[in-house]
């Protein structure tokens, strides 16, 4: 290698070491490896060279001029990772502060306990249905073996509005509006606010009722247990036990109502359940031949079952919440934890 | 109802706890609501006698005691009770007594007078909540006997909650009943022999209303004593069941009420005139009932009367005139059977609820009466003395009630409950409780007895025999249910879907009461029609709500009033609009939103909500159907009338409003900030457009924005109106992307800038067809508007 190659190369390569941004690496570039670079320069020079050392003089020159292309790369990626580096850094946020915009709210407890309870009947077939919250004297009570001064009409409380319309005391009356239209097989549920004329620590004038129907040949108490078992099972995502205890009710005989061990005490016995280890939850039973009379369903061939329970009473189980005059005050506070 | 637990066992008492008792006949549909011991804790009290009473030295009120309680010295005990003398027996607590409350008896210093012991009235004892004056024992109680011994204390008060069809067991004996059905033993029931007859004065029964009173039983005792002393053994079984002693005449009546569930009524003889007719009230009559009220009756009411006036709301409660008193010698004693029907309602029809109503509205044994009136002419002639004259028997056999054979199907009973029932075991149940059975090729005939109202069809003995069978050994069946595919419309949308968007969209679900307070249903609905609730629980919440906003504001409101500065709230439900004379049940959805528009954070400024981001979320749930909606600026009573918009559908029904709460009402109702507010037709705003494929263009869209200068009054609504009536077909959007006004722009004008999107199928658009289009809109909206293109 000439002496010149030799101080050309290095200070090529001094240049390049000084370099410590991309702009002047590529001058450097542009300087010695372009057209009309000096590397390229020292081609054309070979021309004055005799030939039989062209060859290897122009050997040599390829061999530094890739060797500082190599340098020249290795280089470039070295800045561009510094340079990547850099830009990183001065882009570098906290992460942990609060994300802008709207923050989500939610749903009602008892919306969530609904559609809770929606979708495990769904999951069987079971129909929605909602009906009028003004109710006849009819569809509440007659049709329902109620009649006008039944002592049962006493355990309503009801609100009238005048002789014959009153604000529905429990959601049963959609059974009778759908058997009223509707021939078996028949499976729904009725969801729907319901009023009681009372109000106390544990009774508010107005509350939510889940009522749930099937009518069908051949439906026996046998399987209302087997559907109320599960469902509380589902309902509760537990293996829960469940008891069911005689009852009465004008509208379906035999009657029965439904008692889960206290999910609060495991059936130890606490404050919630009285001391009893067990807690009411619905009642049900075997839909009563006069209310099939009423609405012209032969109780010969059909027979079906109902039941009904309180959802903030579940919810109140499900949540673990003391109060049931909570879930009508509406504070942004009580509402937030069920988000 | 409540009964002595030991009282019970007197009838029927098997081997089992009072747990496992009350585990039993609760789950025999005889639901036990509390079970309490009669008396509180204590130890150390005896029968004492007062063998002398000294005056205090110091002290007015105290007297200085000797006691004997029974030792070999008798006890000095200071007492301050006014009824303390000698010879009364009394309970005595001794030194090392432990009365209720943990209170330690021990020797102490009245006013400088030692005292061993002291005397007890039965508030002391925990007996009652109230009593005066030492508890007086009957001058044969045993001196010395601890007291919890003598008065039989260490029993429980079974509370039971009794469902309207098990009048049977509203009595000592029917409970009892039907704890020896299930323990399957025998029931001892007392004999109840006829007293002797010892007069012959009768008085004359006229019975005019049969049906009613299908049995009418009275006779006349002489020569009673009503100062008697209630026995204690009486007194502390009324006690246990929640009565009062109040005299030997009505202890008695209520006494056997308890134990067989019979009322009965006694008059005092020397109030009545004439004979006793059991008849229908003439419209306007009027009587003085034993609680003092004055009910004025009509003629569906049943009363029992002398030959003057009412006596006696027959089944529900005497009247004053006629009731005996301490001076009572000569009493006409009633029992009847009224039918249920007649009573049924009655009692309440006038605010009233009585032990007897409860019991005749439900159904008293009509084959108990001969029974019930010879137990209680025993108790009288045992307890006040006197001489029993002859029954007066008035029975209209044909008006008793029946007792029909019913059909019970074996087929239908294994069908009902789900499992194969034994002929031996539905022979067994049935029989025991009391019912005559017959088998038959196809199952049983069965007579229910007469206690039993509740037995008229099949399913009632159904009921019967899986009752006592056990419904938890009855099998819970996993059901096999037939089933149609259910629809999935895709023409409504699902409220669930809509709700899930308020809820994304910072909104908290509420649900308020439907009904709300008159006063603030007025201030925000001032022209709507309401309905009002005939017997309101309060003032607050009497009447109907014709739009979800009253609830909505009063939930605001509460949280506003508790630090909360924003909220956002929603809720569906009906409301309640008069039309015509008919009440419409209209499902609605509600929100309003208060406050800055997205919580306090670091990096956006506080911005107050206002009508945009609100009209946003309303916007965005009309997205979710397909249709598009318009909003029209009208004024609303509630609202704002510079910031209210009607919301119209396409084909122009009314979906709902959107506005600002007005500046009056927010002040009246105490907000400190701006409300926005707007409530939908859940109907309309869920009707749904199926989507509808339309083919993408291959060729590129071309966007023109125009600066139009327009009034102050033409609105953005006006401006697209104008733009969508030239029904282009090659206009893909249109949006209002600034609204500018000052400087550039003359007053009472602003300038709009608008973007409009242009498309074409089948090729490129030139720019000579862009213009055409463009200045059609131009034209147009300068004819609409009086628009002019900014220079």
């Amino acid at each position: 290698m000439s002496a010149n190659l030799e101080a050309l190369t290095a200070q090529a390569l001094d240049a390049l070491a000084a370099t410590t941004d991309l702009t002047s690496l590529d001058a450097i570039r542009v300087q010695y490896l372009g057209k009309k670079g000096i590397f390229t320069a020292q081609m054309k020079e070979l021309g004055a060279l005799p030939p039989e050392e062209r060859r290897d003089a122009g050997q040599v020159i390829n061999q530094v001029k890739d060797a500082f292309q190599e340098k020249l790369d290795a280089k470039k990626i070295e800045l561009e990772q510094a340079a990547l580096a850099a830009r990183l850094a001065s882009e570098r946020i906290d992460v942990t502060l609060a994300g802008r915009g709207q923050k989500v709210g939610g749903l009602h407890p008892v919306t969530t306990t609904l559609r809770r309870i929606n979708k495990i009947f769904a999951s069987v077939g079971f129909q929605v249905v909602e009906g009028p919250e003004i109710e006849d004297d009819y569809h509440n009570f007659e049709a329902l073996n109620i009649p006008a001064h039944h002592p049962a009409r006493a355990m309503h409380d009801t609100f009238y509005f005048d002789v014959h319309r009153v604000l529905r005391t429990h959601t049963s009356p959609v059974q009778i509006r759908v058997m009223e239209s509707e021939q078996p097989p028949l499976k729904v549920i009725a969801p729907g606010r319901v009023y009681r004329c009372d109000s106390d620590i544990t009774h508010t004038p107005m509350f939510h009722q889940v009522e749930g129907f099937l009518v069908d040949t051949d439906v026996s108490f046998a399987d209302l247990k087997g559907v109320v078992y599960e469902f509380l099972r589902a309902f509760f995502e537990k293996d829960i036990q469940v008891r069911f205890r005689p009852s009465y009710f004008p509208f379906t005989e035999p009657s029965a109502e439904v008692d889960i061990e206290c999910v609060m005490c495991g059936g130890e016995g606490c404050r919630v359940c009285s001391h009893t280890g067990w807690l009411e939850v619905m009642g049900c039973g075997m839909i009563h031949p006069e209310v099939f009379k009423a609405v012209k369903i032969d109780s010969e061939k059909y027979s079906g079952f109902a039941f009904g329970m309180g959802v903030e009473r579940l919810a109140m189980l499900r949540y673990g919440i003391n109060d049931l005059r909570l879930f009508f005050e509406n504070d942004l506070k009580f509402l937030q934890q069920f988000n | 109802m409540k009964i002595s637990e030991s009282w019970l066992r007197t009838y029927v008492n098997p081997a089992i706890s009072t747990e496992e008792l009350v585990a039993q006949i609760t789950m025999a549909g005889l639901e036990v609501d509390a079970v309490e011991p009669v008396a509180a804790q204590f130890s150390g009290v005896v029968v004492g006698e007062v063998l002398e009473t000294e005056q205090h030295p110091d002290a007015d009120k105290l007297r200085v005691c000797k006691v004997n309680v029974g030792e070999a010295e008798p006890l000095q005990i200071v007492c301050g009770a006014a009824n303390v003398r000698a010879g009364l027996k009394i309970p005595a607590s001794v030194i090392g007594a432990v009365l209720p409350g943990d209170f330690k008896i021990k020797k102490s210093k009245l006013r400088g007078v030692e005292s061993f012991g002291m005397l007890c009235s039965a508030k002391e004892l925990g007996l009652v909540a109230e009593a005066e004056g030492l508890m007086e024992l009957p001058a044969d109680a045993p001196v010395g006997t601890d007291i919890r011994e003598y008065l039989q204390l260490d029993d429980n008060s079974i509370e039971v909650d009794l469902t309207p069809n098990r009048a049977d067991c509203l009595s000592v004996e029917g409970v009892a009943r039907e704890v020896a059905v299930l323990n399957q033993m025998a029931l001892n029931i007392a004999v109840i022999e006829p007293v002797a007859v010892t007069h012959s004065e009768k008085l004359t029964v006229t019975v005019d209303a049969a049906h009613a009173c299908p049995r009418y039983l009275g006779r006349l005792i002489s020569g009673v004593n009503n100062k008697a002393q209630t026995p204690l053994w009486m007194q502390e079984r009324l006690r246990r069941s929640g009565l009062r002693s109040l005299s030997p005449l009505v202890d008695v009546t209520n006494y056997v009420l308890l134990e067989l569930g019979q009322p009965l009524h006694v008059f005092d003889a020397a109030k009545l005139a004439g004979g006793i007719t059991v008849r229908y009230a003439t419209n306007g009559e009027t009587l003085e009932l034993l609680n003092n009220q004055t009910i004025m009756f009509d003629e569906k009411s049943l009363v029992i009367a002398d030959d003057e006036s009412a006596l006696a709301f027959a089944g529900v409660m005497g009247g004053n005139y006629s009731a005996v008193h301490e001076e009572t010698t000569k009493v006409f004693l009633e029992c009847a059977f009224f039918t249920p029907l007649a009573i049924a309602g009655k009692a309440r029809q006038f605010g009233l609820h009585t032990d007897s109503s409860h019991r005749f509205e439900r159904g008293v044994d009509f084959e108990l009466q001969n029974r019930a009136i010879e137990r209680a002419s025993q108790l009288i002639l045992d307890i006040c003395g006197g001489q029993a004259g002859e029954i007066t028997d008035v029975t209209t056999q044909a008006e008793l009630p029946k007792r029909e054979p019913i059909l019970l199907r074996q087929e239908k009973l294994n069908k009902i409950l789900g499992i194969p029932f034994e002929n031996e075991i539905v022979t067994s149940i049935l029989q025991r409780l009391g019912m005559h059975v017959t088998a038959q090729a196809d199952g049983w005939k069965i007579t229910p007895p007469s206690f039993r109202f509740d037995i008229a069809i099949e399913a009632d003995l159904i009921e019967e025999i899986a009752r006592i069978y056990g419904y938890n050994n009855l099998p819970n069946n996993q059901i096999l249910v037939r089933s149609a595919l259910n629809q999935a419309t895709e023409n409504v949308l699902d409220l669930d879907r809509v709700k899930d968007l308020l809820v994304d969209c910072g909104y908290q679900e509420a649900i308020t009461y439907s009904f709300v307070d008159e006063a603030l249903q007025k201030a925000i609905a001032p022209s709507a029609e309401f309905i009002r609730l005939q017997n309101p629980i309060s003032a607050d919440l009497a009447v109907m709500r014709t739009t979800l906003w009253g609830g909505l504001l009063t939930a605001a409101l509460h949280n506003t009033n508790r630090q909360q500065t924003r909220v956002r709230l929603f809720e569906s439900g009906l409301r309640f609009v008069q039309k015509d004379g008919e009440t419409l049940q209209e499902k609605m959805l509600a929100g309003l939103a208060l406050g800055n528009v997205a919580t306090e954070q670091w990096s956006e400024k506080e911005r107050a909500v206002d009508f945009y981001d609100v009209k946003a979320d309303v916007e965005a749930m009309f997205a979710l159907t397909g249709y598009s909606v318009q909003f029209v600026a009208v004024s609303h009573e509630t609202l704002h009338p510079g910031q209210s918009a009607k919301i119209l559908t396409e084909t122009g029904e009314i979906v709902g409003w959107l506005g600002m709460l007005h500046p009056t009402l927010e002040q009246q109702l105490g907000f400190e900030t701006p409300v926005f507010l707007f409530e939908l037709s859940q109907d309309l705003l869920l009707q749904k457009q199926r989507a509808s494929f339309k083919s993408l263009s291959k060729f590129p869209s071309v966007r023109r924005d125009l600066a139009l200068l327009v009034k102050e009054d033409v609105n953005a609504g006006d401006i697209i109106g104008a733009i969508q009536s030239c029904s282009e077909p090659l206009l893909q959007d249109t949006v209002i992307f600034d609204v500018y006004r000052g400087k550039g722009v003359e007053d009472g004008y602003k300038s709009v800038a608008l973007s409009l999107v242009l498309q074409n199928q089948a090729q490129t658009l030139t720019d000579t067809e862009i213009d055409a289009i463009v200045s059609t809109f131009l034209e147009t909206l300068t004819q609409k508007t009086g628009a002019k293109l900014r220079d």
